[in-house]
């Protein structure tokens, strides 16, 4: 056991006869991707800073059906949604905070014709309510004064039109935030979207990480931050194709937090 | 021989709205080929929308340049034909600016109407200049090569032309007006803040040959006007009409909610029903459902809807993300490929009394190839743009699902991907029991 990070599961939980405040769904890159583990980490280890009571469901999770239903899987999409709802139907989940902004939608938006109604939030929008609540305090430490450029995730907005909290939390870094000409409603998407981080692109003239990637680099900023883990995937990726990874680092917002207060 | 006049301008008016009517019908049993969806919900935001997008253009302004020209050709649009009405009756009645006892307003009317029609042919000059001299990305690119290009053109021309014989008309009849001693019936009405300096041309020409270059004016523009609203139903521009609907009808959910298909919902909880009889025989008149859409009438009316009502400005496709980076998919040409299918749907319906005969082509892979389908991100870039709401979006997915559910015709790395989500619920090959060793790791 390292990092001292406390991870109950909602089965833990409930044997101990308690509901956690909010269930952290950890989706599967969060779960199994190298890089995507790290925001995990960083996010629970803020949790665990803020005394929030959480619960994880472990091996109980399962793909949300999101790249399937994209993919226009329908039968497998509904049949993980099912899968999933009976599942947090058992444990009587109210609350969902997610880092995976695919998570978010498709459990907000899609789950409830199918039973499975809960309060859904993305990370960056739940930490933003403990800091208002004061529930958590962050100073800017290594990121004062730092240019970043904040990659809107299409899935938190476009889709579901949150565009401040991640915003926000920026801000409260004392960073300088600097946007891409393209960003929040005309976002451009980082290319992992609608299943295609799972195959190849079509044939074209340049991948669309390195067109968005480009974009953000004219800025020069210090970090590109994400609110996504297919987006990290993604701009890292960008950044390494344009050997511009020791000037600039891809950072999910939750990382920052967690890094500022040296979590 | 005054009568004769009135007759033909009746015949001439019933002709051109009889056979605008005739196709408007056609265009509403088309879109009716669609599959039905229920839009009758949320009435109030729904005609909020289109109040702030279609009337108030509220989406266009967003590219400000494109939308400011925009919005000065749509104003001189509704404003000028306040005229219109006025010429109709004038046409039918035999009478002379039939409007004119309105006094001072009607001076300020016409006077506003007539510097309207000077700033639309500006805009439009500007319009023509961007479309084929400057020749802005979104309009030279692949998807309007031919037709789609003409008819651009063709309607600006239009324009200028019904614009510039207004302005003549109220040229000759100001000069008319206020021939010394009177002429005719053409008593003074109106002011002319433009047309006044272009009868400047018509010193010294008789009056007769003035009153010739009046009529033939007056009969060029309304005729004109009739010929612009059947060539509606031709052309791309039907979004003047149809962006009225299509905003009142658009979807209201969140854009990333994307709609749960029922068929399969009843499926997936039979299948998961413990007490369902496996062996229970189907009612027997279960059709069997068609999952996705492979043609026009798979999709919803709605979808069709926007077809129709799309002008191919290509705001869509110029903030594709899969497009920008050179892929073939072009959300523009989603919805120009799907008119155009419905389109022949439709003819084939009219040629064979009104039963449409399979004619070995789809809208898939006739119109629109795998290979742009899968080029999509689902970004919602393209719904997020579009000035009057349609969504080239929700075709391509229902499309995906025709592929994947009937044909199992995804790439094959999403086939890899789906297989690792049936097995152990995650898109990758890891075990579902290994989900929390992230918890444990260093």
């Amino acid at each position: 056991m390292s990092e001292n990070i406390v991870v109950p599961t909602m089965a833990e939980m409930l044997a101990q006869g308690k509901q956690p405040e909010v269930l952290f769904w950890v989706g599967c890159a969060g779960s199994f991707d190298d890089r995507a583990k790290k925001i995990t980490k960083a996010f629970v280890k803020i949790l665990n800073r803020a005394n929030v009571s959480f619960a994880v469901l472990g091996a109980e999770e399962s793909c949300t059906g999101d790249p399937a239903k994209r993919a226009g899987n329908e039968f497998l999409f509904q049949m993980q949604a099912m899968m999933n709802i009976e599942v947090l139907n058992a444990y009587e989940a109210k609350k969902i905070v997610t880092a995976c902004p695919h998570c978010f939608n498709t459990i907000k938006n899609e789950y409830p014709e199918l039973g499975g109604i809960y309060e859904v939030v993305h990370h960056t929008q739940f930490l933003k309510s403990l800091l208002d609540e004061g529930r958590l305090s962050i100073e800017g430490g290594k990121f004062k004064g730092k240019r970043i450029t904040f990659h809107d995730p299409c899935y938190l907005g476009r889709a579901n039109k949150v565009y401040e909290a991640p915003r926000d939390l920026i801000s409260k870094l004392d960073a300088e935030l600097v946007e891409m000409k393209r960003s929040k409603a005309n976002g451009l998407c980082c290319g992992a979207g609608g299943a295609q981080m799972f195959k190849d692109a079509e044939p074209g003239d340049k991948e669309i990480n390195i067109e968005r990637t480009e974009e953000a680099l004219e800025l020069k900023p210090d970090f590109i931050a994400t609110g996504c883990p297919f987006c990290n995937t993604m701009m890292t990726d960008g950044v390494k194709g344009k050997n511009k990874e020791g000037d600039v680092k891809v950072m999910d917002i939750a990382e920052m937090i967690a890094n500022a207060e040296d979590l | 021989m005054n009568y004769l006049d009135n007759i033909l301008f009746a015949i001439l008016l019933i002709l051109g709205i009889g056979y605008f009517t005739i196709n408007v019908k056609k265009l509403i049993r088309n879109i009716k080929l669609g599959k039905d969806i229920d839009r009758s919900d949320r009435k109030g935001e729904r005609w909020n929308n289109m109040f702030m997008i279609a009337l108030g253009q509220s989406k266009m302004v967003k590219r400000p340049v494109a939308g400011f020209l925009h919005v000065i050709v749509y104003v001189g649009f509704i404003v000028i034909n306040i005229e219109v009405l006025e010429i109709v009756i004038d046409g039918l009645f035999g009478t002379h600016r039939v409007f004119s006892f309105m006094g001072s307003f009607y001076n300020v009317l016409i006077g506003s109407f007539e510097i309207l029609a000077v700033l639309v042919l500006v805009a439009v000059v500007i319009f023509f200049i961007r479309r084929n001299i400057i020749k802005l990305k979104r309009f030279v690119s692949s998807d309007l090569k031919g037709w789609p290009k003409s008819d651009g053109n063709i309607i600006l021309y239009f324009e200028v032309v019904l614009m510039s014989l207004f302005l003549l008309m109220n040229a000759t009849d100001f000069h008319l007006q206020n021939v010394a001693g009177g002429f005719m019936h053409f008593h003074p009405a109106g002011s002319f803040p433009i047309s006044q300096y272009i009868s400047a041309l018509f010193e010294g020409v008789p009056n007769g040959t003035v009153y010739v270059i009046e009529r033939a004016a007056w009969w060029l523009h309304i005729t004109g006007i009739l010929i612009f609203l059947n060539y509606l139903y031709f052309s791309k521009h039907l979004h003047i009409l149809l962006a009225f609907p299509n905003t009142y009808f658009a979807n209201l959910n969140p854009l990333g909610k994307f709609e749960n298909l029922e068929a399969v919902t009843a499926e997936v909880k039979m299948m998961m029903d413990p007490n369902a009889d496996p062996y229970a025989a189907a009612p027997a008149d279960a059709v069997p459902a068609k999952f996705g859409a492979s043609d026009v009438e798979d999709l919803n009316w709605v979808q069709l809807l926007n077809a129709y009502t799309c002008t191919e400005c290509g705001r869509c496709t110029s903030v594709c993300p899969a497009n920008i980076t050179g892929k073939k998919l072009s959300p523009r040409k989603i919805m120009m490929d799907t008119r155009d299918r419905l389109e022949e749907v439709g003819k084939n319906i009219d040629a064979n009394k009104g039963v449409f005969i399979p004619d070995d082509k789809t809208l898939l892979n006739d119109y629109i190839t795998p290979e742009e389908l899968w080029a999509c991100t689902s970004c919602n870039a393209c719904v997020e743009e579009c000035p009057v709401n349609i969504s080239p979006l929700s075709i391509i997915m229902d499309m995906r699902q025709y592929l994947v559910m009937e044909q199992s015709a995804a790439p094959m790395p999403l086939n890899a991907m789906m297989t690792n989500i049936e097995n152990n619920g995650a898109p990758w090959q890891y075990n579902q029991q290994d989900r929390l060793n992230w918890r444990d790791e260093n």
